[in-house]
C-alpha cells in the first residue's frame, strides 16, 4: 500500500515538474471554443484502417447549445517531441485537448499539469518551512525545558486547537486582496507553515525531551559538545522518523488548504493554473458543472494525491491529533 | 469534599473566557490593520467616508477602539455590521445556529454510520464486507468536504434529486451534512475498529466468553462500553475538523452559516462583524471541546478524577 501511495504522489510531482514538456498546450492559451469535450487519441480511422495516432478535430454542431461533433473527414495526426513538447497535434489551429476545454477556451489537461506545479509547489515549500520551524521550536522546548518549554508548547497546543482553515483564511484575508503570483505563493507558504509547525514541534519535543537524558547525549556533553551541536547532530537526527511522518501528514492538509483558499477567491491570481483556481472556475456555475463534468478533473487530482499521501503514512494513523484541553489549562 | 467539582469547572470556565478573548482580540487587531476598507475607498465621497468612520468608531485609535469594543463585549453588545446594517449579535446568533445544525447533523450521521461499522470491521478480521469497509474508510479519509460537496452538487444538478444550494427544507441539509460527515465517519470507524479489537483482547472478554455469553451481546454491550473512551476522546478534535470542513461546505452549497458570514465580513473589512464571528466561533469551540471532555469523564471515571 505504501508503494501504491508513493507511486500516486510521484506521478503528480512528476506531472508538475515536467508540466512544460508533458502538456500539449500552454496553460493560459485560449483556443476557439469553450467546453469542448475531451478528445480521444485514436489509431483506427473511420474506414477501419490502422494508422499512426491521430485525433478528430471538433466541429460546432450548435453554438448556442455548445454542442460539438467530431470531424471524421479530417483526422489530424499527432507529432511527438516537437517544440519541446511530448506530444501535440500537427496543426496548431486544432489543439490536442485531452481533457477538453474550460469556460474560457483553455486546455484543461495543460492547466491540470501546471496546477500540480502551483498546488504541490506551495504545499512542499510550506511543508519544508513547517518542518524547519517545528523542529527548531520542538528541539528548543524539549532541550531547554522550564518556562521556554511551557511557552512554546502552550502556543502550539492553542494553534492545534483552533480550526486551521479559519487561521489561514483570516491571515490571508487581512493582507491586500490582489497580489501577484510570487507574492501569493510565498504568503500562502508562510501562512500554511504558521498553522503547520505545531504538528511537527509536538513529536519533536517529546523525542528530544526523552533522548536528551540518554547516555550518548551525556557522553557527547562530557567530551565538550555544546548544546547547539548536541541538538543539531544528535537530537534532531534522532527524531527524523517523526519529522518524515509529520511532513507526510501535513502535505495533504496543505494541498487542501490551497484548494480551499483559491476556491473562495483568496488564492492564486487569475491566469495562474492551480487546482484550487480550477475548482473555483468549475464551482462558479452549477449548470456548467453538470453539463461539462471534465472541468471537475482537479477534484480527482486532489483526491488521488491526498489518498496517495495517506497511503504512504498508513491510513490508520491519519486520524486527527488528540487534543486535550486540560494540557493547555494546566 | 462536596465542592470538589468547583475547581476544575472554574478552571475550564477561565480557559474558555481566555480563549474567546484571545481569538476575538486577534480578530479585532487583524481586521483593523487590514488595508482596503470601505472607509478608505477613494471612490466614496470624503464626507461619506468620514461619516462611516465616525459611525463605526473607525476614527478612533486602535487601543481606544479595542477598549470600547471590550466594554461592549462585556454587555454582550457586538456593535453593528456596516455591510448588513443590522446588529452583529443578531446576525451571528442566526448564522451560528445554522452552522450548529449542519455540524450536529453531520456528527450524528458520522457516528451512526462510523461507529457500528468500526465494531463490524474489528469483530471480523476476514471477509469481503470488512475489507470493503476498510478500503472505503481510507478513501473517505482522503475526500475533503470541499470536493465531496462539489461532486454531490454535480450529481444533484444532473439528476435533480436534491436541491443544490441554499437552506429551507430538510432536503437542503442532505448534501452539506453528508459531505461533511464523510471524513469524520471514516475517522470514527478507524478509531472504533482499533479500540474494539484492543478491548476484545482483554481478559474480561475471554472470561465472559467462557461463561457462555452470546457473542453479539458481548460485542455490542460489554466490549462496546469499554471501547468508548478512545472514540469519545477524539470528539473534541473532531469538532475542530467539522468546523473547518463546514466552512468549505457552506461556501459550495450556499449554506448561510458562520463560515460564509466570516468570509463576507473579511472581504468587506467589516471589523465589527469579523470580531463578532470570532467571538461566536470561539464560544462554539470552547463549549464543544469541554462537552467532549465531560463526556469522556462520564464514560471513563478514571479520567474524570484529574481534569
Amino acid at each position: 500500500m505504501t508503494r501504491l501511495g508513493a507511486a500516486l504522489v510521484l506521478v503528480w510531482v512528476a506531472a508538475g515538474a515536467l508540466a512544460p514538456f508533458l502538456s500539449p498546450n500552454p496553460p493560459a492559451a485560449q483556443f476557439e471554443y469553450p467546453y469542448v469535450p475531451p478528445m480521444r487519441p485514436r489509431i483506427i480511422d473511420a474506414d477501419g484502417r490502422w494508422r499512426a495516432p491521430f485525433v478528430y478535430p471538433v466541429r460546432v454542431a450548435s453554438l448556442i447549445e455548445r454542442r460539438y461533433e467530431m470531424d471524421r473527414a479530417h483526422p489530424v495526426p499527432l507529432v511527438w517531441f516537437s517544440n519541446g513538447r511530448l506530444v501535440a497535434t500537427e496543426d496548431p489551429s486544432t489543439p490536442l485537448l485531452l481533457l477538453g476545454s474550460d469556460a474560457i477556451n483553455r486546455d484543461v489537461f495543460a492547466r491540470l499539469l501546471y496546477g500540480a506545479r502551483a498546488s504541490l509547489g506551495v504545499a512542499i515549500v510550506a511543508g519544508l518551512c513547517a518542518l524547519i520551524i517545528g523542529a527548531a521550536a520542538g528541539a528548543a522546548a524539549g532541550y531547554a525545558g522550564g518556562w521556554l518549554d511551557d511557552l512554546i508548547m502552550r502556543v502550539a497546543d492553542l494553534l492545534i486547537l483552533l480550526p486551521a482553515i479559519y487561521i489561514v483564511l483570516a491571515l490571508r484575508a487581512v493582507m491586500p486582496l490582489t497580489l501577484g503570483f510570487h507574492q501569493v505563493f510565498w504568503l500562502m507558504a508562510v501562512i500554511l507553515a504558521v498553522v503547520g509547525w505545531p504538528h511537527v514541534a509536538r513529536p519533536v519535543r517529546a523525542i528530544v525531551a526523552t533522548e536528551s537524558h540518554r547516555e550518548y547525549v551525556e557522553a557527547a556533553r562530557s567530551v565538550g559538545a555544546g548544546p547547539a551541536r548536541i541538538v543539531m547532530r544528535h537530537l534532531v537526527p534522532a527524531s527524523r522518523h517523526a519529522l518524515v511522518t509529520q511532513a507526510t501528514l501535513l502535505l495533504p492538509a496543505f494541498v487542501l488548504s490551497e484548494a480551499t483558499l483559491s476556491f473562495v477567491g483568496l488564492g492564486f491570481p487569475d491566469p495562474t493554473a492551480s487546482w484550487g483556481t480550477m475548482l473555483l472556475e468549475a464551482g462558479r456555475n452549477v449548470r456548467a458543472l453538470s453539463d461539462y463534468p471534465w472541468i471537475l478533473s482537479p477534484a480527482v487530482a486532489i483526491i488521488l494525491c491526498v489518498l496517495g499521501l495517506h497511503l504512504i503514512v498508513g491510513a490508520g494513523r491519519s486520524a486527527p491529533p488528540l487534543t486535550n484541553t486540560s494540557r493547555i489549562i494546566k | 469534599m462536596r465542592w470538589r467539582w468547583i475547581r476544575p469547572v472554574a478552571r475550564r470556565l477561565l480557559f474558555a473566557i481566555l480563549l474567546v478573548l484571545f481569538v476575538s482580540s486577534t480578530a479585532v487587531l487583524l481586521a483593523r490593520l487590514a488595508p482596503g476598507g470601505i472607509d478608505e475607498d477613494l471612490s466614496t465621497p470624503p464626507d461619506v467616508r468620514a461619516r462611516i468612520r465616525a459611525e463605526f468608531e473607525l476614527d478612533r485609535p486602535l487601543p481606544v477602539f479595542y477598549v470600547h469594543w471590550l466594554g461592549r463585549l462585556a454587555r454582550f453588545d457586538l456593535g453593528t455590521s456596516f455591510v448588513y446594517g443590522r446588529p452583529v449579535r443578531e446576525l451571528v446568533l442566526n448564522r451560528a445556529a445554522n452552522t450548529a445544525l449542519l455540524a450536529a447533523t453531520a456528527l450524528a450521521i458520522a457516528t451512526l454510520v462510523g461507529v457500528p461499522l468500526g465494531v463490524l470491521t474489528a469483530s471480523r478480521r476476514r471477509g469481503l464486507i470488512p475489507a470493503l469497509v476498510r478500503g472505503a474508510s481510507v478513501v473517505a479519509l482522503s475526500t475533503p468536504p470541499l470536493l465531496t460537496a462539489l461532486v454531490m452538487v454535480l450529481i444533484a444538478s444532473r439528476t435533480g434529486w436534491l436541491p443544490v444550494g441554499g437552506m429551507g427544507t430538510a432536503w437542503h441539509l442532505v448534501i452539506p451534512s453528508i459531505a461533511l460527515a464523510f471524513p469524520v465517519g471514516a475517522t470514527l470507524e478507524r478509531l472504533q475498529s482499533g479500540a474494539t479489537s484492543e478491548t476484545l483482547r482483554q481478559p474480561f472478554i475471554l472470561a465472559a466468553l467462557a461463561r457462555g455469553l452470546p457473542r453479539p451481546l458481548l460485542l455490542w454491550r460489554h466490549s462496546f462500553r469499554a471501547s468508548l473512551a478512545p472514540v469519545l476522546g477524539v470528539y473534541g478534535a473532531v469538532v475542530g475538523t467539522l468546523f473547518s470542513g463546514s466552512f468549505a461546505v457552506e461556501v459550495v452549497t450556499n449554506w448561510p452559516g458562520l463560515g460564509r458570514l466570516m468570509l463576507d465580513a473579511l472581504f468587506a473589512r467589516d471589523v465589527h462583524l469579523v470580531a463578532g464571528c470570532a467571538v461566536a466561533g470561539s464560544c462554539f469551540l470552547a463549549v464543544a471541546t469541554h462537552a467532549s471532555d465531560v463526556a469522556l469523564g462520564w464514560v471513563d471515571p478514571r479520567l474524570g478524577a484529574s481534569p
